[in-house]
């Protein structure tokens, strides 16, 4: 029997995924992208679990907001890339290093 | 029942609806030609909108307790709002003298206040969620509104990754508050807690959404984006970045510690002491190296902002009127600072790095005096206001029991006065240079000099923000 804890554990372990992605990426921006993505989409996978779990329908409405937001966000993200991209003529993560210190 | 929601939430549908028939308008005529015009009326409709919200009474809340009206709100909004249409005038000319004065940005600044302004009225999880995204996906692309220079584009780039890492990890603690709370409302959420403890699972979920808005408020140790996206960032947008966002993210935080978690005073209470401490050295301490003015001043942010926490670690009525006053007085300092910063050039160049500065005095003795004023403020030097707004959040800690915060804030307080004062050093008694035009337009030279008059009298009577601020702290900490 597939129970709650089963929902929570993928998750859990996507979200992990998604923030590992982030920081031990060494490649490129897009994989950034699909690292924020992974982590949204994780937090959607609780929401609906707990929804179900607890017979309320507040998750769901609430999985919806997210996915919208998320695909707003992807959105921007893309264009801020492709502006980066112009400028730069790279998206390594490794180059986006004008800045530091 | 749903004309009372529309007339509690009338304030930011007006500035919404503003800002898309703006959009529209310009898109359909003139477009970057509207520019200028639309950047002085959107101060205009903000300040509309502030003595607006500033005349509302009582507390009310609309759409089933998702958007709250009370007191609080109202200071943050008024607030937020003021600094926010004293950014966009204030940048305006320097703007301008970039070329980089398009339409979209009091578009964008407008829509990013009306995220800020549902960010510190949120009273369920999700008006909270979607108040933060739309003040932070307008934060990004204003970040990168110079497309042409690889910093901005490099600011945004960082700024969006950063950013939506802490929106995954507060929507992660939000799913997990829900899951444990079983609702999503913070009326609901407050009458989990037991014997001022939250269960095992609620506080995972609270830890979560307290790193968030760590993130937002560039707090120590999620402050890494902060030097790097205000130094990208065209110095106007900075400005509103150092302001504006600020005060709704310690406003958001304040309001979700305290609705949501407000019988759980002691979970979350030694987390944000912690943070706010660390926040309060290294923002003294890596500021010191700095040679870039925008640097200098996101480390001084991010200390002001530990100094900030200060006041909600309290976790009083006390300690959250004292963070508001801070956070007013800390947004009045930033727009003179800014105003200045933002003027600085050479051969027609903006310049930030503070060598600059050598010997300005004998150019421009009354904006040299300002920025001392201004200076001796940020470092907390009595008379000026920002000592008594330290000394506020101070006494709060330490009546709330935190003495060892209270003390180690005075010692990074005096670590922190090095370099504001290196700064004036730098302006009286620096060594023949280059040196820097200043090159300021009247709006900007006009808040230089009201921002260093006011915090040079306010100790007077605070202009009387110190009942407004009690008020909105006695309507949140109930």
């Amino acid at each position: 029997m597939v129970g709650l804890e089963h929902y929570l554990g993928v998750a859990a372990a996507l979200f992990v995924i998604g923030i590992f992605g982030l920081f031990l990426n060494r490649k490129n921006v897009i994989i950034l992208l699909m690292s924020i993505e992974l982590m949204l989409l994780a937090v959607n996978i609780n929401l609906v679990a707990f929804s179900s779990y607890l017979g309320d329908l507040t998750g769901q409405v609430f999985t919806l907001f997210v996915l919208t937001v998320a695909a707003a966000e992807a959105a921007i993200g893309l264009a801020i890339l492709v502006s980066f991209f112009r400028n730069r003529g790279t998206i390594a993560v490794e180059d986006v290093n004008v800045m530091k210190g | 029942m749903i004309s009372v929601d529309i007339q509690t939430v009338l304030p930011e549908i007006l500035l919404s609806v503003y800002a898309m028939a703006a959009l529209l308008g310009a898109v359909y005529t003139a477009k970057d030609g509207l520019a200028k015009l639309l950047t002085w009326v959107t101060a205009g409709v903000m300040v509309v909108i502030a003595v607006m919200v500033a005349g509302g009474e009582g507390a009310t809340s609309a759409f089933s307790g998702m958007f709250l009206d009370d007191a609080y709100a109202r200071f943050a909004k008024v607030a937020i709002l003021l600094a926010a249409a004293a950014v966009l005038v204030v940048g305006e000319a320097s703007m301008e003298r970039r070329g980089l004065l398009k339409f979209e940005y009091p578009i964008l600044v407008a829509l990013a206040t009306v995220g800020m302004m549902m960010m510190v009225s949120a009273g369920n999880l999700m008006s909270l969620y979607m108040g933060l995204e739309l003040q932070s996906l307008s934060l990004y692309v204003v970040a990168s509104l110079n497309r042409d220079s690889v910093r901005s584009t490099e600011a945004g780039m960082k700024y969006f990754v950063l950013g939506a890492l802490s929106s995954g990890l507060l929507l992660y603690g939000s799913s997990l508050v829900y899951g444990y709370a079983g609702t999503t409302d913070f009326a609901g959420i407050i009458t989990a807690a037991t014997d001022g403890h939250v269960g095992l699972g609620m506080l995972i979920g609270l830890v979560f959404v307290v790193t968030g808005m760590a993130f937002k408020v560039s707090a120590v140790p999620f402050h890494m984006w902060t030097p790097d996206v205000y130094e990208g960032a065209p110095t106007p947008v900075t400005a509103f970045f150092a302001t504006a966002p600020k005060f709704a993210a310690m406003g958001l935080f304040a309001r979700v510690m305290f609705d949501a978690f407000g019988n759980a005073i002691g979970d979350w209470q030694q987390v944000i002491a912690l943070i706010a401490f660390l926040s309060m050295f290294w923002g003294a301490f890596a500021a010191i190296g700095q040679r870039n003015i925008k640097r200098l001043m996101a480390y001084s942010s991010i200390a002001h902002m530990g100094f900030a926490l200060l006041g909600l670690a309290a976790g009083t009525e006390q300690g959250v009127q004292m963070m508001l006053q801070y956070m007013a007085v800390y947004v009045a300092m930033n727009i003179g600072t800014f105003a200045f910063i933002m003027s600085m050039e050479r051969d027609g160049q903006p310049i930030a790095d503070i060598s600059a500065l050598h010997q300005y005095s004998t150019v421009n003795k009354t904006n040299a005096l300002a920025m001392l004023i201004l200076m001796f403020s940020l470092a907390g030097v009595p008379p000026m206001l920002g000592f008594f707004a330290k000394y506020g959040v101070l006494v709060a800690a330490v009546n709330a029991g935190l003495t060892w915060l209270a003390v180690g804030a005075v010692i990074a307080s005096v670590i922190g006065a090095f370099y504001y004062l290196r700064i004036v050093y730098f302006m009286y008694f620096g060594e023949e240079n280059e040196g820097v035009e200043v090159n300021m337009s009247p709006a900007a030279w006009t808040a230089l000099m009201a921002s260093a008059v006011i915090v040079l009298v306010g100790f007077v009577n605070f202009f009387g923000i110190e009942g407004a601020a009690q008020a909105a702290a006695a309507a949140l900490v109930k």
